[in-house]
């Protein structure tokens, strides 16, 4: 495969769509994450739910 | 099914269409929400990653254009992402609806984590345009009517999140982030017909317009199959927002239980 004259317009093209999408997939999983600890450390400080389930048990 | 009063209070409807009710009924649980979002989420990225590989190949693979070049290789991924922010925006307006008019407890959850994943996909419409510009028109950037309106809609994501980080009380931010995404709902047409109703730099439809794409099927298709891959990745991030979104509004309510009993 080659790219021709314009090769680096190209590449960065592929590079900034690649370098943006992971970053979104970075930031829904650390969310993910900082959000479940911060339950965890909730519920171990004693806050309990108005229904009284579990806030960090999602499945 | 669960006997919940919808269905005498619907007696004309059909079947299909109460279950239709019902599952949204059920959705709007959050609860419920998360329990589906966590069997479905690891399914749906597994075929976003298969899709965009084979979009990717497909891209990679695909002829030189007559005139582009190997330049054409960035529209596989420019007009995915261009179609995306348009389509971002239409699913927001639609979660406006759901909150200023169904009062669904996870339109407005749908609504925030949304717009950065629209901003996002906006962001690289322009900047892989703008990419594709600079070697094809000669110039990275010129202020004609379909660039202009898709910078306005990029403008409009980053208003609709600084106004949700400006009002603590969800509830409230929703409802006047559903009002701006409704009246801004107003640029997407303006951006579909830009090149219709204005001399632009920008060429026309060539895919999705009347009598058929004059693209040949050698770019059609690792188009379309792009296009397919992206919008499941999209799906694929707004659904795990949307539990992260659920999750930190699990959290504020705990903090405010505590605060309140220990006050």
């Amino acid at each position: 495969m080659t790219l021709g004259p314009y090769a680096s317009f190209i590449i960065m093209s592929y590079v900034a769509v690649a370098t943006v999408v992971a970053a979104l997939i970075i930031w829904v999983i650390a969310d993910y994450r900082s959000q479940k600890a911060r339950l965890r450390d909730l519920e171990a400080a004693g806050a309990v739910r108005r229904s009284g389930r579990s806030a960090v048990d999602v499945k | 099914m669960r006997e919940t009063g919808l269905e005498s209070a619907l007696p004309a409807l059909a079947p299909a269409t109460i279950s239709g009710a019902m599952t949204l009924i059920d959705l709007a649980n959050p609860s419920r929400f998360l329990s589906l979002a966590g069997r479905i989420l690891p399914w749906l990225a597994a075929l976003t990653v298969l899709v965009l590989a084979v979009g990717l190949y497909q891209s990679a693979t695909a002829p030189d254009d007559y005139q582009q070049g190997a330049t054409v290789k960035i529209m596989f991924i420019h007009v995915p992402n261009a179609w995306l922010s348009m389509f971002v925006w239409g699913v927001m307006s639609v979660a406006a609806l759901g909150t200023l008019v169904w009062r669904h407890p996870l339109a407005d959850v749908a609504a925030k984590t949304a717009a950065p994943i629209g901003a996002a996909f906006t962001f690289l419409a322009l900047l892989t345009g703008s990419l594709w510009g600079r070697p094809m028109w000669g110039t990275y950037w010129e202020w004609d009517a379909r660039l202009t309106s898709v910078l306005i809609l990029f403008l409009m994501y980053l208003g609709l999140m600084a106004l949700w980080r400006a009002v603590e009380d969800p509830s409230r931010a929703a409802r006047a982030a559903a009002v701006l995404t409704l009246v801004g709902a107003i640029n997407i047409p303006i951006i579909k017909f830009s090149v219709d109703w204005w001399n632009t730099l920008h060429q026309p439809a060539s895919v999705i317009r009347m009598g058929g794409s004059t693209l040949d099927r050698a770019f059609l298709i690792p188009l379309l199959v792009m296009a397919i891959g992206f919008t499941l990745l999209f799906l694929t991030l707004h659904i795990a927002a949307m539990r992260n979104e659920i999750l930190r509004r699990r959290v504020r309510t705990l903090q405010m239980l505590q605060a309140s009993k220990s006050a």
